[in-house]
């Protein structure tokens, strides 16, 4: 029987990557990742995971080792956060075009400058274009599900796309949650070995990582697009199927008290929980308000996400990254983007918030959604800065 | 567009190659815009040449003379550059004598 246990979801992180039977393990400290990759590397230590463990020099090598040993057959694990990230990028992009089924989370956290390790969405979306599949989760339960769901998905021989778990930084990783522990013997039904459709063998020698001349490039592009694409079906089943085993359902857009809401809240990761506090809230007080949560951010889910707002007058986009000099947060550039072709358009009212940890809380929302009916109707600005100080 | 080559849908997942050693079919000689000519009167059959082209195109006739394989020559112009007694001339595709 699946039993509850009171832990930090780093520590929770890191014993899914164990239950998970990780082949290799490469990683580098940075806050706020750190404490999964030094509870994996003692779980290694100890002989609880017959794994390699490789302290490398830098993040580069991280994702470098993770894809040298993903492309030998191996199932690979890393973690990263921030400035981790983006030294690791060039190699995030390799890993997802030679479809390798690395399965990475990143405890996001801001850019510098200034020099900030508390949370925000910045180092997400500086990589939302490299083609893998990217989840956020919204607790310490989605971050240890996510880890098998993300294995399972990454090595479906339908994607073969390596998957980003998302979780915030602090907020997420520091915290300690009550954890429903899946029973190894469920884990392994769930989660079969990885057999690679291609690998790096003497015996039956390939190429991977070719060049291409423009003639070819553009049909790469084209494959490898039609691929992050194609991954939304086995996303849903291998969600469905972990929702038969453990009760716990997990769609790619959720909806919070959205019957009968005039104003809906948009927001993705750890901010969710915080605003259906404030939905609740709200709702008590009589006012017609709902939550919609994105979960699945690439493939992004079109279809799924207009149908969660049919009928909405007013949508309350909640971005935790700022795009410098562009259109709003990324967030709601890309629902804007999502709803132009709809007949029936709700207001989008932008708000950029909780930036390098900065808190939000229920009340926040309130104020949000109090602002946003005020601003809408009188065509707002693209976007706010949620309480900056002038 | 392009005749013979892959779309999109037979591109194997990640482009890798299965076949092994098949980089030998793909034809540099596309690239060059300058062709070596070798006046025979001038060479020696040192094989300098030979050895310095980067792509391993340059080949010994039956006399012991050499001679780049076109289809593989990018025309780069170090066996030119590298031929000590001048044997070697870089001249302009479509400018050459044989064409």
């Amino acid at each position: 029987m699946a039993k509850r246990v009171g832990m930090e979801v780093s520590i929770a992180a890191a014993e899914a990557v164990k239950q998970a039977n990780a082949d290799v393990v490469a990683a580098y400290p940075i806050t706020p990742q750190t404490h999964i990759v030094e509870h994996i590397s003692e779980l290694v230590a100890d002989g609880e995971l017959d794994a390699e463990f490789v302290p490398v020099e830098s993040e580069h090598s991280a994702m470098s080792v993770c894809v040298g040993a993903s492309a030998a057959g191996a199932r690979a694990f890393t973690c990263t956060s921030s400035q981790g990230l983006i030294l690791m990028s060039e190699i995030v992009w390799i890993a997802a075009s030679l479809r390798l089924p690395v399965v990475m989370i990143v405890a996001n956290r801001s850019l510098s400058g200034p020099l900030s390790i508390w949370n925000d969405h910045s180092d997400a979306m500086m990589l939302r274009d490299c083609g893998w599949i990217q989840i956020f989760a919204q607790n310490g339960q989605e971050v240890y599900d996510g880890v098998f769901n993300a294995f399972r998905i990454a090595e479906d021989h339908r994607v073969l796309l390596p998957v980003m778990i998302h979780m915030d930084g602090f907020i997420l990783t520091h915290v300690i949650e009550s954890i429903e522990v899946v029973d190894q013997e469920v884990v392994d039904r769930y989660l079969p070995p990885y057999k690679p459709l291609y690998r790096l063998h003497p015996d039956d020698p390939v190429t991977m990582g070719a060049f291409a001349m423009p003639p070819l490039y553009t049909e790469t592009q084209m494959a490898q697009n039609e691929a992050l694409k194609a991954s939304y079906g086995p996303i849903l089943e291998a969600w469905e199927e972990w929702g038969e085993l453990t009760g716990r359902h997990y769609r790619p857009v959720e909806t919070y008290k959205m019957e009968g809401a005039e104003v809906a809240l948009i927001t993705m990761g750890s901010f969710s929980e915080t605003a259906s506090v404030a939905v609740d809230e709200m709702r008590e007080e009589g006012e017609a308000v709902g939550l919609v949560r994105i979960r699945l951010w690439r493939p992004f889910p079109f279809e799924e996400f207009r149908k969660s707002i049919r009928g909405i007058k007013t949508l309350v986009v909640v971005d935790r990254a700022i795009s410098f000099g562009g259109p709003g947060g990324p967030v709601a550039s890309e629902i804007r983007s999502a709803l132009y072709e709809e007949k029936d358009r709700p207001a989008v009212v932008n708000f950029i918030a909780g930036i390098a940890g900065r808190d939000v809380s229920p009340d926040d929302y309130k104020r949000m959604i109090r602002r946003a009916r005020e601003i809408a109707p009188v065509l707002p600005e693209a976007y706010e800065i949620y309480g900056v100080r002038e | 567009m392009g005749e013979g080559l892959l779309g999109w849908k037979e591109i194997k997942p990640g482009c890798v190659i299965t076949e092994a050693g098949n980089a030998s079919e793909y034809r540099t000689g596309d690239w060059r815009s300058d062709r070596p000519i070798w006046d025979k009167s001038k060479c020696v059959k040192c094989g300098i040449c030979y050895i310095f082209c980067p792509e391993a195109a340059i080949e010994e006739d039956e006399e012991g003379y050499f001679y780049a394989n076109l289809y593989y020559c990018k025309g780069c112009g170090i066996c030119a550059t590298e031929c000590w007694t001048g044997a070697i001339t870089m001249v302009e595709e479509g400018k050459a004598e044989d064409g």
